[in-house]
């Protein structure tokens, strides 16, 4: 068990004035025993981060510790990590208990030993059967449990996920946030975990960091996230369909911009006047798009409406109320929360 | 092709049967020649059918007792000093390549690009060119007429280098971080996953590698003087003396087809090496 903690993190690759910065100064106290999901667009530094945490990357300033102990000029062994890969990164020519013991026969660990970590993971993962065979022998999600197990029979400290569920296919994925859900549980470990999928964040955070262009744009739990966005940016990134920001929202002040999500637009028979663009059927759902026309031009509203209610037609005028207590109102230069 | 004409596959099977032909008939002669007595090669139309002489000419060959004007080295020997060459000449090329590219690809050093380039140029200078100062050094080493002298300058090559950077940069950058992280070492790394992933491109250099030393021809004979270190391929060439002396074709050519045997049955046998390399291969 181990906390981490970043101070002021900053990666760059090149050297002088053609340094291209990458991560730009994170502080991050991850708490023992905690799940944290790094999530963001791709190129935003989340998986550079993590690697800077493994090791596997430079760091170019800043301090990462784990439990209390400086790591940056430590190899990744040394770290007591252990890291998942996204193409899981098998050795194709060991089989499963070969992949799996290879790090403990490294370190020394005695035979007995050994055999019975592997076959303890085997039996979480429910890999028994398929211990003797080789990788390519295996399924997409077998191969997942293997690249876990490896990781578990190393007892490490931290857990590193790499995107390892982006290969699995829909169901398969579901499947598999439930299991490292239920491993997170059992074994307790400081789990970080980076994804660009805004649903695996915010299922299986317990605290989530939101990554831009390299810059730590919140660190709170998936429900502070959503609830209470720090910058616009987190508040179109998480949610879908992302939260409608309006410059010119009725009540809203000048230099503002006011957010509200889709489902907290009612329609009623009084309010904002929209027309009908488009209307999707979700399902459980529907989304309709609305066309706000006010003096400086038009805003696209998305409004998410039950699949009980009437369909509005398209082209015909609709009106709508926002749920008061729930407006965001963020600074228009910055895009920060007010 | 999915296409049934049979007139199409007559002739496809005409023109491979041709090719074959024009191929096997000279290997065939050869071995015809060496299963009949000097006069009977000699004789206007050389017998088309094998003779009666195998065992004879054969035996002569590999006790070096034929009674020619040329050289009577035994062709046993010489099997043996070719099938220890070409051993180390292309064992010793794939150790050294397998390290280079090792080197080239896995670590930053300075100048890793010059060095790479500068293997990579001599591809273009053949043995040939370069003959008379590899000669002059091995001479004055003191190498003629040794293992040492017949392999070691051999054995530096640019080809496997390249080759197994090549298949070096194909291996996922991940699996060498999830060494790394499983805590091993470099040379860890090297023998335990890189080497077994590498084994069907060893297999196939090796077979290659294997072939080019055994057929050595210009170099063995230039720093070959004495019968004992005589390869086989440069003993067919002292037994035809040339001149007016009568020549033992029979037994020139028995060793000859002896010759052939070691390099055709590393294709073969590694053949089956290949398939299974190429069946094993994770994609």
């Amino acid at each position: 068990m181990a906390s981490i903690s970043l101070k002021n993190v900053v990666k760059s690759y090149g050297i002088g004035k053609t340094a291209n910065k990458v991560i730009h100064g994170v502080n991050a106290e991850i708490g023992d025993g905690e799940f944290v999901v790094i999530v963001g667009p791709s190129g935003c530094g989340k998986s550079t981060l993590l690697r800077m945490v493994a090791g596997l990357e430079e760091i170019t300033g800043g301090e990462i510790s784990i439990n209390n102990r400086v790591v940056n000029d430590l190899e990744p062994s040394e770290r007591d990590i252990a890291m998942v890969f996204q193409n899981y990164a098998l050795y194709p020519h060991m089989s499963v208990f070969e992949n799996m013991a290879y790090g403990l026969k490294i370190a020394r660990v005695p035979l007995d030993e050994i055999k019975s970590r592997v076959d303890k993971a085997a039996k979480i993962l429910e890999l028994g059967p398929y211990l003797l065979r080789k990788p390519r022998e295996l399924s997409g999600g077998q191969r997942q449990r293997v690249a876990m197990g490896r990781a578990i029979v190393r007892q490490p400290q931290v857990f590193l996920f790499d995107e390892p569920l982006s290969n699995l296919d829909a169901k398969l994925r579901a499947h598999t946030r439930l299991e490292i859900q239920k491993l997170h549980r059992e074994l307790g470990i400081t789990s970080l975990f980076v994804t660009h999928d805004q649903v695996e964040a915010m299922t299986l955070a317990q605290r989530m960091i939101v990554m831009n262009g390299g810059v730590m744009e919140q660190f709170g739990t998936p429900e502070e996230v959503y609830t209470r966005p720090a910058t616009t940016f987190v508040a179109t990134f998480i949610g879908s369909p992302p939260m409608n920001l309006l410059k010119n929202a009725p009540g809203g002040k000048p230099g503002t911009i006011v957010g509200i999500r889709p489902e907290h637009l009612d329609i009623a028979s009084d309010g904002w006047a929209l027309t009908v663009d488009a209307v999707e059927m979700l399902g459980a759902e529907r989304l309709v798009y609305g066309r706000w026309s006010h003096g400086a031009g038009d805003e696209l509203v998305t409004i998410r409406t039950d699949e009980g209610q009437s369909v509005p037609a398209l082209g015909s005028e609709i009106h709508v109320n926002p749920r008061a207590d729930r407006l965001h109102a963020f600074d228009a230069s910055t895009g920060k929360r007010l | 092709m999915v296409e049934r004409r049979p007139v199409l596959t007559v002739f496809t099977h005409i023109v491979l049967i041709l090719g074959v032909l024009v191929i096997a008939f000279p290997l065939y002669l050869t071995f015809v020649a060496s299963t009949h007595t000097t006069q009977e090669i000699m004789q206007a139309p050389m017998p088309l059918l094998p003779g009666s002489h195998f065992f004879q000419n054969y035996m002569d060959a590999w006790n070096g007792t034929g009674a020619g004007a040329g050289s009577k080295a035994p062709v046993a020997r010489m099997m043996m000093v070719s099938l220890i060459s070409a051993l180390i000449i292309s064992l010793g090329k794939i150790s050294i390549s397998l390290l280079s590219a090792f080197a080239i690809v896995y670590f930053r050093f300075p100048y890793r690009n010059f060095v790479f380039w500068s293997i990579f140029v001599t591809l273009m200078l053949p043995v040939e060119v370069r003959i008379g100062p590899t000669y002059k050094v091995v001479a004055d080493f003191g190498m003629l007429d040794s293992y040492a002298g017949l392999t070691i300058p051999l054995i530096a090559s640019a080809t496997a280098t390249f080759l197994f950077r090549q298949f070096f940069l194909t291996v996922p950058e991940e699996l060498v971080e999830a060494a790394r992280m499983d805590g091993a070492g470099p040379m860890r790394f090297f023998k335990d996953i890189l080497l077994p992933l590498s084994m069907t491109s060893i297999a196939a250099l090796f077979v290659i590698q294997f072939i080019y030393g055994w057929n050595q021809y210009l170099w063995p004979l230039l720093v070959t003087t004495n019968e004992n270190m005589y390869p086989v391929v440069i003993g067919i060439k002292r037994m035809i003396s040339g001149g007016d002396s009568e020549m033992q074709w029979n037994v020139v050519m028995a060793t000859a087809m002896l010759a052939m045997i070691p390099p055709a049955l590393v294709v073969i046998l590694m053949q089956k090496w290949f398939v299974k390399g190429l069946v094993d291969t994770e994609k």
